[in-house]
């Protein structure tokens, strides 16, 4: 609860949040804006109109050479070979074992790649990534020569923004000539926003029309003060992670490091979609090909609670007085106002309208295995 | 933020002498921290405490909050009104966002308690 951390990394707009009277907290290694105005409130604004984010946090690693896309298909366990420049996917790296090393959006671009990676997993992903470059030639190892494929860390030189809701198109249209209608969802386009150059892309995290601004450092401070202003009267705040967080839980996003990570699988997390098992090769494949065919011991499920409580990460479920599984995120959804959450339980618990209970300060609180998102997603 | 007349703990609990009870809240400086409460789980009318025992749950979006018994005493009264609107903590801390009243087991403890200045120099200093 105290503000006086130890010192983050700071992002471009770090300035910006303290003078907006934004509570700070530390997150994956930087002092980042947790509320400004309140989670509750930001989160509808996000729901009902526009909510801006800061997510230079988030770390941009460039691949290129004339193996990366041969490369990234193999290192990616969704296809990436067949994307068109303009085209972002999303994607989980995972461990020859199976387990997830991060979850990713690839950006493919003219001449290269772009791979957005969560902050907390810039520095490993990195060396992930080139540990992968370096294993060539051989079974199972990097289809093409570790020279045929360039990395580079852009993180610090990139800041994120991001505009979600649904009056994002209007608010950005205010600033910009490029043709953000004609830009489908998981498409992106090179343009200027109020006069900087930014990499404009229709994805988000909150499950909302809206769009993610690639831009240079110095140009978050204005381009951050110059959306403000053109969506005041539409009704944009700025938005913490704290409603980021509930935003993303309502959708069932899952949050690397809460529901998914190095020791869960895809298939285990529901995010079969994002491997593609036909693929030639790929780095997790045999793991993966073997647990679909055995299938999954536990799921990743999502359940809303009947008795009063929130589930919070760590909570053990109950199938009877038998621990079938742990929460790994919860919290008051804002937009249903009942509390929902995400956890893993044992498969044979996990169909839907399945009635579990999840241990809250010794007691035993009922809740119920639902299927798809909390919250219908506006698009 | 900090009225005079109420005493104050250190785990950022009020209360208010009511003859021999007293009425028990969170402080503006507490839910201020905390952000929107969105739950409250109550003691049982009737149960006992220890001064310094966790005897209720305040949750917001983000955290999960025990709160202390300022003093020892058994609960005779509490917020019902919460259960619906965990929201009127942040709207009146020192009113309609009341915990509960204990009636108290040794009133001489409530001299362990802050007053109003040492307990703003405690949050602001």
């Amino acid at each position: 609860m105290s503000d006086h951390g130890p010192a983050g990394k700071r992002t471009p707009l770090y300035e910006e949040h303290l003078a907006s009277g934004a509570r700070m907290i530390d997150f994956a290694g930087f002092r980042m804006p947790v509320e400004y105005s309140g989670i509750l409130e930001e989160h509808r604004a996000v729901r009902s109109a526009a909510g801006l984010f800061d997510l230079s946090h988030m770390g941009e690693i460039k691949v290129g050479g004339p193996g990366a896309a041969a490369f990234l298909d193999w290192a990616m366990t969704n296809r990436i070979a067949d994307m068109e420049p303009g085209q972002a996917r999303y994607s989980l790296m995972c461990k020859p074992d199976g387990g997830i090393v991060d979850d990713v959006v690839v950006y493919r671009r003219d001449g290269d790649f772009l791979v957005v990676v969560n902050a907390a997993n810039i520095a490993k992903d990195f060396q992930w990534l080139d540990y992968l470059r370096r294993a060539w030639p051989g079974e199972g190892g990097s289809p093409v020569r570790p020279e045929d494929v360039i990395l580079e860390d852009l993180s610090d030189a990139t800041a994120l923004l991001a505009v979600q809701g649904p009056r994002s198109l209007e608010i950005l249209t205010r600033l910009t000539d490029a043709p953000l209608a004609a830009v489908a969802p998981f498409r992106f386009i090179e343009g200027k926003v109020d006069g900087y150059p930014a990499l404009i892309s229709r994805t988000g995290y909150t499950g909302e029309d809206g769009f993610e601004l690639y831009v240079a450092p110095e140009a978050a401070v204005p381009l951050w003060r110059a959306l403000l202003l053109a969506g005041k009267d539409l009704g944009l705040v700025p938005v913490g992670l704290g409603a980021r967080d509930t935003l993303r839980l309502e959708m069932r996003f899952p949050l690397y490091g809460n529901d998914i990570d190095e020791s869960t699988t895809p298939l285990e997390a529901g995010l079969g979609f994002a491997v593609k098992l036909d693929k030639d090769a790929f780095v997790g494949k045999e793991a993966l090909v073997r647990q679909a065919a055995q299938g999954v011991a536990r799921r990743l499920v999502g359940f809303r609670m009947i008795g009063r409580g929130i589930p919070r990460q760590g909570y053990p479920l109950l199938a009877g007085d038998r621990e079938v599984g742990r929460v790994t995120s919860g919290t008051m959804s804002p937009t249903l106002g009942e509390p929902i959450g995400m956890g893993y339980v044992a498969a044979e618990y996990a169909s839907p309208g399945q009635e579990l209970a999840v241990e809250i300060r010794g007691r035993s609180i009922p809740c119920q295995v639902v299927k798809g998102r909390f919250v219908r997603p506006a698009r | 933020m900090y009225p005079e007349d109420l005493r104050y703990s250190k785990e950022h609990e009020w209360v208010r002498q009511e003859g021999n009870r007293v009425r028990v809240g969170i402080t503006y400086y507490a839910q201020h921290e905390l952000g929107d409460v969105v739950f409250v789980d109550l003691p049982q009318e009737g149960s006992i405490f220890q001064a310094g025992e966790a005897f209720a749950v305040v949750e917001s979006v983000k955290a999960v909050s025990d709160i202390y018994a300022p003093v020892s005493g058994r609960v005779v009264e509490v917020n019902r009104e919460l259960a619906d609107r965990p929201e009127l903590i942040n709207q009146d801390p020192y009113g309609a966002g009341w915990i509960a009243v204990l009636e108290m087991e040794n009133p001489a403890e409530l001299e362990d308690l802050l007053d109003a200045e040492a307990y703003r120099a405690l949050v602001e200093g």
